[in-house]
């Protein structure tokens, strides 16, 4: 994107383009934030009212209320910023802007369709859980600086949860990492094209049972019913937003809103086949892959794939807090530590015992002829700078210390990947087997 | 008006995280609240952090976020809010720590200063060139290397040619291992005293005692 803008204002590898097409990156985000808070608030009220039997918003902006969430947006401009005497001041101002920017920044790296992505980290899921962990920084300043026991006391809880709850997030995420090889979304996103049993759901039972951990500590790390123990308004008043209001109090929801259409994509990414449909009709057609108009229209179809699995997702989540009764504090911590982490860990050895004694599954992963727990990330084994091999140059940190053997003295760039294929195979087979060694005993 | 295509964004974005993990680690210093001092510290983590993103190493900034900055904040929450009394709330240096401080602080400032202007590679203007074109900035795939030399494959040194120095270049396998089984035994003594204390109490509880003691034991 930032050459194709540099090739309209006629600098080729100038800057400009690149900080215009981050510009376009994170304007883009926003809306995907801001707007999904507008469409799943108003959706969570058409739903609660339909569980409860009644009918929600009707008439705000025609026939299904669709305007409400727009109008309580006004309201919530409208009213006073109110901040308590015994507060601290700063950190009661800055707290809902610290939630919010760690539940945008890690949409940074969530990628929508094949390749439509602000930044293709390369340990992107890392990133998002690393990222997603921060939101519950703005929540503990909000409840310290509140100056509120209320608040307080939310604040408390929510941190003692969602410490909990990111170790069997993170195990649950491990398992389709350890089945792509990788921890790259898009790469993991695009392994499971084909038909709905590619996805890493139906790998095998293993995976099956750890979705539904993955998604109960999902909903448990980003604070909803009945995990939403930090507002709860029948024991807290409203918990650790007690003494927020007006637009303040609204980027804590826009926050929430956020995280959860995050864990579902993630969700929807990792054991879903992300942008890619139960079937393959963009693949049928051959519009999948085919560069240009077709390439792009297939990708859009891709993202609406992907958004569709991602709103499911929420309106999952909004149907369970509809559903359930609160949990206790201990209750929590019980379903955590008893539960949810050793049901996470016997189906990470299961899911990786089904992987190594290589038995039948239904995944068909577009890995080549390897099988998928040999999968290895090419680049790893060939020299990532050839042209600074040459002798002249000293080199520093980690780059190769001498050419390999068998590459030519000055090789360019397109060069390598053919030359250094069998050498790459050779290492390949090396690097496999002195790791197999390691682990057999 | 500044010209926007010529500005270095690399050096821009160097400048500002550098300066403001520099400013809230001043910050830190500065300021009395136990509280605030916690929060610039994550920010100043946040933005060492976001240094690592700007030179590629995204798996180091992500460590970063999750270790450093998610440890400080476990460190704010029991350290600080559970435990701090009014006096600590506030807290007040003494000009005899700040002169201990300096001289530690300072010494290791030096020790960092010389190391890092003693490298002679960066004062050759024509090889910090060479290697500045060099850069690969688009993405640096750095997770598989750092997991396979954890586990025993130092893949950046497969190529050495020399057998015995390749011998002396193996992975990290072994501290990765201590590392882990110590932790495990870290997580295994903390639930076996969290289960212990709960025991304890429940078997005074039992015995009739006067009121005071039991306070006592909390």
């Amino acid at each position: 994107m930032a050459e194709f803008i540099n090739g309209i204002v006629g600098l080729e590898g100038a800057t400009f383009g690149y900080v215009v097409a981050a510009l376009v990156h994170c304007v883009l985000l926003l809306h995907v934030v801001a707007v999904g808070a507008l469409i799943f608030i108003w959706l969570e009220r058409k739903v609660s009212g339909r569980i409860q039997d009644r009918l929600g918003p009707t008439r705000v902006g025609g026939k299904f209320g669709w305007l409400q969430t727009l109008a309580d947006g006004i309201k919530l401009i409208a009213k006073e910023d109110v901040t308590p005497d015994g507060a601290d001041r700063m950190l009661f101002k800055l707290a809902p802007y610290i939630s919010f920017a760690a539940s945008f920044a890690a949409f940074l790296a969530l990628p929508f369709a094949d390749g439509w992505v602000a930044n293709n980290i390369n340990s992107a899921v890392f990133f998002v859980l690393a990222v997603l962990g921060l939101e519950v920084f703005g929540v503990i300043l909000a409840g310290y600086a509140s100056g509120s026991k209320w608040s307080l006391f939310g604040a408390m809880r929510e941190a003692a949860q969602v410490v909990s709850y990111e170790i069997p997030l993170g195990l649950c995420v491990v398992v389709p990492v350890f089945l792509a090889g990788t921890m790259n979304l898009v790469t993991i996103g695009n392994m499971q094209a084909g038909w709905l049993s590619n996805w890493f759901v139906f790998h095998d039972p293993f995976t099956f049972c750890i979705f539904w951990i993955f998604f109960t500590c999902a909903t448990a790390s980003v604070n909803r019913a009945p995990f939403d123990l930090a507002e709860a308004e029948s024991e807290l008043v409203a918990g650790f937003h007690t003494e927020y209001s007006g637009l303040r109090w609204s980027f804590f929801f826009m926050a929430e809103y956020g995280s959860m259409f995050l864990v579902s994509g993630l969700g929807a990414i990792l054991f879903f086949g992300g942008w890619n449909g139960p079937v393959p009709i963009m693949h049928i057609i051959g519009w999948a892959d085919s560069g240009g108009l077709t390439g792009y229209l297939a990708n859009l179809a891709g993202c609406v794939n992907f958004m569709l699995k991602a709103t499911v997702g929420v309106t999952v989540m909004i149907w369970i807090r509809w559903t359930l009764p609160r949990l206790r504090i201990d209750q929590v911590i019980t379903t955590c530590l008893k539960y949810c982490v050793p049901l996470a860990s016997a189906c990470f050895l299961g899911a990786l015992c089904w992987e190594v004694l290589d038995i039948w599954s239904p995944n068909h992963l577009h890995l080549g002829s390897k099988p998928a727990h040999q999968v290895n990330e090419d680049w790893a084994t060939v020299p990532r700078f050839p042209e600074l091999t040459n002798p002249g140059i000293p080199e520093s940190g980690d780059v190769y210390e001498n050419g390999p053997p068998e590459m030519p003295a000055e090789p360019g760039p397109e060069s390598v990947d053919g030359d250094t294929a069998a050498v790459e195979r050779a290492s390949d087979h090396q690097l496999f087997t002195s790791s197999r060694q390691e682990d057999s005993p | 008006m500044i010209n926007l295509l010529a500005v270095s964004w690399g050096d821009f974005y160097f400048i500002i995280f550098a300066g403001v993990a520099c400013i809230f680690a001043l910050g830190v210093l500065l300021t009395s609240n136990v509280v605030r001092m916690a929060f610039y510290l994550i920010i100043s983590l946040g933005a060492t952090a976001g240094l690592f993103f700007l030179a590629g190493a995204e798996f180091v900034g992500a460590m970063q976020l999750m270790i450093y900055v998610g440890g400080t904040l476990v460190l704010l929450i029991f350290g600080v809010m559970l435990t701090a009394q009014s006096r600590f709330i506030s807290m007040k240096t003494h000009p005899r720590d700040w002169l201990l401080a300096v001289i530690v602080g300072g010494s290791l400032l030096m020790v960092l200063l010389t190391a890092a202007f003693g490298v002679p590679e960066w004062h050759n203007e024509q090889q910090v060139q060479a290697a500045v074109s060099s850069l690969e900035t688009a993405d640096s795939k750095t997770a598989t290397p750092l997991g396979l030399a954890l586990t025993g494959v130092r893949v950046d040194k497969l190529d050495q040619m020399d057998q015995q120095l390749k011998e002396g270049m193996s992975g990290y396998l072994l501290p990765f291992v201590i590392v882990s089984i110590h932790l495990l035994v870290v997580l295994i003594g903390a639930a076996y005293m969290a289960r212990a204390k709960r025991m304890v109490r429940f078997v005074r509880e039992e015995e009739p005692e006067a009121p005071g003691e039991n306070q006592d034991q909390e």
